[in-house]
Formats: C-alpha cells, sequence, structure tokens
C-alpha cells in the first residue's frame, strides 16, 4: 500500500481543519453570549 | 442544545462513514494506486466550498436587493465556511499531487484560480472588518461579495477551457471521462456527508453572527446611557 501515509495525512489535515473550525465557532459565540450578560446586567444597574 | 449534539453526532457518522468507503469501499484506481483515495476528500470539499460561495452569493444579491441583515449573516456565514473548505483542498491537493506529479504546487489555470477565489473570500472577511457602520458593512461586502464569486465559473472552467497539470474533469468533462460507478457512489456519499458538515457549519456560524447583532445593539445602547 505505497503512499498509505500520505493518504491517512490528507484525511487528518482535512479533519483537523474543521474541527479546529467548529470549536472556533463555539468558543467564539459562548465568549459573545458571556459578553451579552455583561452588558444586560450594566444596562439593569444603569436603569 | 440536545438537538444540535444529535446533528453533530450524525455529521461526524456520515464522515466516518465516507472515510471508511473512500478507504476500504472504493477500487484502487490503476494508474496512481492507494493516493487516489485522497480524491473523495478533496473533490467533495472543492465541490462543497463553492456550493457555499453560492450560497453567499444568493445572499448578497438578496441583501443588495432587501437590506435585511439576516441576509447580510448568511452572506457572512457561507463566505467563511466555504474558505474554510476551500482551505482543505489546497491542503490536500499538494499532499495528493507530490507523489504522483513529483512537485507540491504549480501555477495552472485550476490551482492558480482556486488559490485567488481563496484570497479573494478572505479578502471579502477583511473588508468586514475595515468598516464599523453595521449597514455600510454589510453593503459593501455584499458587493464585494458578489464581484468575487466571479471566480468561481473560472474555477469550474479552468480545466474544460485550458491544458492543466490538475487532472480533467470527471463530471461535464465531455467524451472520456467520468468514473467507475462505486467510484461514483463513494464521491456522492462523501459529497453528501460534505454539505451536511456545511449546514452544521453554517447554521453554527450563521447563530454566532446573530447574538454578534444583538451584542451590537446592547453596547451601542449602553454607549447611549
Amino acid at each position: 500500500m505505497k503512499n498509505l501515509n500520505s493518504v491517512f495525512a490528507a484525511y487528518l489535515a482535512g479533519w483537523g481543519i474543521f474541527f479546529v473550525y467548529y470549536i472556533s465557532i463555539a468558543r467564539r459565540t459562548a465568549a459573545l453570549r458571556d459578553e451579552i450578560e455583561r452588558l444586560k446586567n450594566a444596562l439593569n444597574r444603569g436603569k | 442544545m440536545k438537538k444540535h449534539a444529535l446533528a453533530s453526532a450524525v455529521v461526524f457518522l456520515l464522515l466516518g462513514a465516507a472515510a471508511y468507503g473512500a478507504l476500504f469501499v472504493a477500487p484502487t484506481e490503476k494508474t496512481m494506486g492507494t493516493i487516489q483515495r485522497i480524491f473523495y476528500l478533496h473533490v467533495s470539499s472543492a465541490w462543497t466550498g463553492l456550493t457555499a460561495f453560492f450560497i453567499c452569493f444568493i445572499a448578497n444579491l438578496i441583501y443588495v436587493w432587501r437590506r435585511e441583515p439576516r441576509w447580510d449573516w448568511l452572506a457572512v456565514s457561507a463566505a467563511e465556511v466555504g474558505l474554510v473548505f476551500t482551505t482543505v483542498v489546497l491542503v490536500t491537493g499538494p499532499i495528493w499531487a507530490h507523489p504522483v506529479w513529483g512537485i507540491w504546487w504549480t501555477w495552472d489555470a485550476r490551482l492558480t484560480s482556486t488559490f485567488v477565489l481563496w484570497l479573494l473570500y478572505i479578502s471579502y472577511l477583511l473588508l468586514r472588518t475595515l468598516v464599523e457602520e453595521p449597514d455600510r458593512r454589510a453593503l459593501f461586502s455584499a458587493l464585494f461579495g458578489v464581484f468575487a464569486f466571479l471566480d468561481v465559473p473560472l474555477v469550474f472552467g479552468s480545466i474544460r477551457w485550458w491544458r492543466t497539470q490538475h487532472p480533467q474533469p470527471v463530471v461535464m468533462g465531455g467524451s472520456g471521462s467520468g468514473l467507475e460507478p462505486t467510484m461514483w457512489y463513494v464521491l456522492l456519499f462523501s459529497w453528501g456527508a460534505m454539505l451536511s458538515l456545511m449546514a452544521l457549519l453554517l447554521r453554527a456560524r450563521y447563530e454566532f453572527e446573530a447574538v454578534r447583532g444583538e451584542t451590537d445593539l446592547l453596547q451601542r445602547e449602553a454607549e447611549g446611557m
């Protein structure tokens, strides 16, 4: 099975890119939700 | 949240099944051998990336017409997701090319037009960071997004119109093109799995953009206090 390492490298790289991107969206969304909570609290205190 | 986890699990299973099909079900190609199995990831990612850019193009046109923020959110989400799929294409292509061509990269029409496409959508995302006012940002990026999509027909046609180092098309490539039936089934299944991944990523990215819209509103409200 010549070049099997290259095949695995391609699949690992491809899946890795998708996985890192999915995690980055989840983290960015969670950070924004925290920011919304903070802003809502600040606005409530200001009223 | 539970629905989201279930959708992620289904997509993960589909991707696993697609990889199994590519590695163990599809027959070994006669000329290139095992390395050709990258084809199922490479081509399905390329088709899915172009699909995402098409969604971005349509959303940009609708935004210019209706000026509703949700179309801008969909456009930027599709652009970013398309960029991720195109990145996978640009990474897996050289890994496949090196053992077959003896080089990682060549500036032929297909590779160059794909790289230019990648740069155009990077520019699209960068442009959005340069304009602060949301309506102007959405309009400028929608117009630029329509322009960026002009490269997609070039990417599609490059291996049909010019002689390239990149292999000739297997779909709509005229006489002599095509695939062995099992290869076709595995390729179509892989594309289906990639489309389901695109839908999952698009949904998550759109949700992020909607939350960002809400954050912007609250920030402006807080600043006006």
